[in-house]
């Protein structure tokens, strides 16, 4: 046997262990395979990118009011501008674009202090946003009460698209959190109207789900009673997406140990306090990722309410596609609607991942 | 609360009379009978699947029992949610995993309780808490979190977060089983000061040492039944029942 009194210091590594030339030995040029697929990879880059570039920048034509100012090769890039206010806002009269503007800035402004660390009142904050900001947010949008109206019909492009999600999200959160309870609870009425209705919506398409509001509702509303076709769409896409938050609510709550039930039981708190204090915080952090995919899903499938003469930003920009004047253009219409789509959809992606971050109290269950 | 009346006057802050449990078919409590007076310490020891940890929640209705009585604090446990409610109250629980809330930080743990059940202002609350864990000897930890703590720093939170409710029972569902072993004793030195302090302990246990040191009686349970209840001297040195000797002489074995 022997012993050693001496710690023996610690040593570098191997050179070809650390630094630019092992990250690329092990990632990219680890094997025959690997080396003949990067090498594959970096040409179809280079038959793709060159071109695409030139089209899109170098030979793009950014100046002008017509079709005739597009002269160069590349892409006509004044189709979009030309036409960017009305993907903004639809045919919403401009005059009075500042109303759309004014309730986009409100809820940024309002939603900017509940990400901030130290700002005090925070669930007054949030429960002003739920239940006060929409009501301000329909008197500017839609009008009335001495504000000039605007009916729905006129409402358009991006604004209707962001309208329809965000309604979307904030209606089927707290609908979807009861649902996916009503599912895990002991008592069975209650479970088995939550599982019907949760599999009920997600059974059927949202394309069939607006049809159903916007053609086959009318004819069961007494005579003389119309409810705006916005409205129904909003509700039916509501409706549609709180059977998708309660069942990716409900995985979260299956993750919860049996133990934080226990816990929170034995030291007295009831069904509601566990479950507001202890069970949905972290359940609804474990969900995120299964939420955020499904507001994802939703903010693009609302290009869906095209089928009932809805505007929004994809149909919008079809339409102007259509137009005489600008015949031709579709691919720029269509690359600027995916930028659009794609902007938003990122951006709730990278959010939710920062929010996973935050929340993270370095537990593993 | 004045709303229920005292079902028992007698010193018992504890009382099964008769229980019995099953799940499904199988029949985990047989005739239960264990009465705990005030400032008693209990330590229940037996093979896994006895039914020990099963007794000790039935006592705050984590687990349903299907007859006979249980009464804490003169109060039946039984299906009514709101009485339920008042003897989890007044009695505390230490689980085996701990089971401390991981979304909060340790002085919201221990809060969180005297906050939502006793109403009590946050300011007062901190200060309780701050008072128990100092008494467990990790005030320097309060604004941790507990995925950052070890085994055993997180069992005597635990034990904290239950003392802040001002306990007049305090149940240990197996406190020391989860903990590598180097973390056990500062656990148990934990539970010992308790015990001395007066506290009524009810321990699920496999700690002979700890038995041996503070538990007044000592009852052995096999196949769901009550099979030996003595003094920790007698019950160690002087087993009546034979499966309580073989039980004895497999953990004293090694």
């Amino acid at each position: 046997m022997a012993t050693s009194e001496q710690m023996i210091p610690d040593r570098a590594p191997p050179i070809t262990q650390i630094g630019p030339i092992a990250w690329l030995r092990e990632n990219l040029f680890s094997g025959p395979l690997n080396t003949l697929l990067t090498i594959a990879a970096f040409y179809f880059l280079y038959l793709v990118i060159p071109p695409v570039f030139e089209w899109m920048f170098l030979d793009a034509n950014w100046q002008g009011t017509t079709r005739n100012d597009c002269t160069r090769d590349g892409a006509c890039w004044v189709f979009i501008i030309q036409r960017f206010e009305q993907f903004m806002y639809g045919f919403y009269p401009e005059d009075l674009r500042w109303r759309p503007n004014l309730a986009g800035i409100l809820l940024v402004l309002l939603i900017i202090p509940l990400f901030l660390k130290r700002v005090p009142y925070k669930g007054w904050l949030a429960l002003f946003i739920l239940l006060v900001y929409p009501v301000i947010a329909y008197f500017l949008l839609h009008g009335g009460a001495g504000i000039e109206e605007v009916d729905t019909s006129k409402w358009g492009g991006l604004m209707l698209t962001l309208v329809l999600s965000i309604f979307g999200i904030v209606a089927a959160l707290p609908i979807g959190i009861l649902l996916a309870l009503g599912r895990r609870s002991s008592m069975p009425i209650i479970r088995a109207v939550s599982t019907v209705y949760i599999e009920l919506w997600r059974g059927a398409p949202l394309i069939t789900i607006l049809f159903m509001s916007s053609v086959m509702l009318p004819l069961f509303l007494p005579e003389g009673m119309d409810i705006d076709k916005l409205a129904r769409a909003m509700v039916g896409i509501a409706l549609f997406q709180s059977a998708y938050v309660a069942e990716a609510v409900r995985g979260g709550l299956q993750a919860i140990p049996k133990g934080q039930y226990e816990a929170a039981s034995a030291m007295g708190l009831t069904y509601w306090q566990s479950m507001r204090l202890v069970i949905l915080p972290q359940a609804l952090k474990l969900s995120i990722p299964g939420m955020v995919n499904t507001f994802i899903e939703l903010f693009k499938d609302t290009s869906l309410v095209l089928i009932i003469g809805l505007f929004d930003l994809l149909s919008i920009i079809q339409q102007a596609n259509a137009d005489p004047n600008w015949l031709g253009f579709d691919t720029e219409g269509y690359i600027f609607a995916a930028l659009v789509y794609w902007i938003f959809c990122f951006g709730m992606s990278r959010y939710s991942l920062a929010l996973e971050r935050k929340l993270d109290t370095g537990h593993r269950n | 609360m004045n709303t229920t009346t005292r079902l028992d006057n007698s010193e018992d802050i504890v009382i099964m009379r008769n229980v019995n449990k099953w799940y499904g078919n199988f029949h985990v409590l047989k005739d239960i009978n264990l009465n705990v007076k005030k400032g008693e310490r209990i330590v229940i020891c037996g093979p896994s699947g006895s039914g020990k940890s099963t007794v000790i929640r039935c006592i705050n209705h984590l687990e349903e029992h299907q007859e006979g009585e249980i009464i804490v604090d003169g109060i039946e446990v039984g299906n009514d949610v709101k009485l339920i409610h008042q003897v989890r109250r007044e009695v505390g629980m230490c689980f085996q995993h701990f089971n401390l809330f991981p979304h909060l930080t340790i002085l919201d743990n221990l809060t969180l309780a005297p906050i939502w059940v006793r109403n009590m202002p946050k300011k007062e609350a901190e200060e309780i808490a701050m008072k128990y864990l100092e008494r467990v000897r990790i005030p320097e930890q309060a604004n941790k979190y507990p995925g950052q703590l070890s085994g055993g720093q997180q069992q005597r939170v635990a034990i904290a977060r239950s003392l802040c409710m001002n306990p007049k029972v305090m149940l240990f569902d197996e406190p020391t089983s989860a903990l590598d072993p180097e973390m056990i004793s500062e656990v148990l030195d934990v539970m010992v000061e308790l015990a001395e302090g007066g506290m009524t302990m009810i321990c699920v246990t496999h700690e002979m040492g700890f038995a041996k040191r503070v538990a007044d009686r000592v009852i052995f349970m096999d196949a769901g039944q009550i099979i030996e209840e003595s003094e920790p001297e007698e019950f160690f040195n002087n087993p009546k029942s034979e499966r309580t000797k073989l039980f004895l002489s497999q953990i004293i074995q090694h």
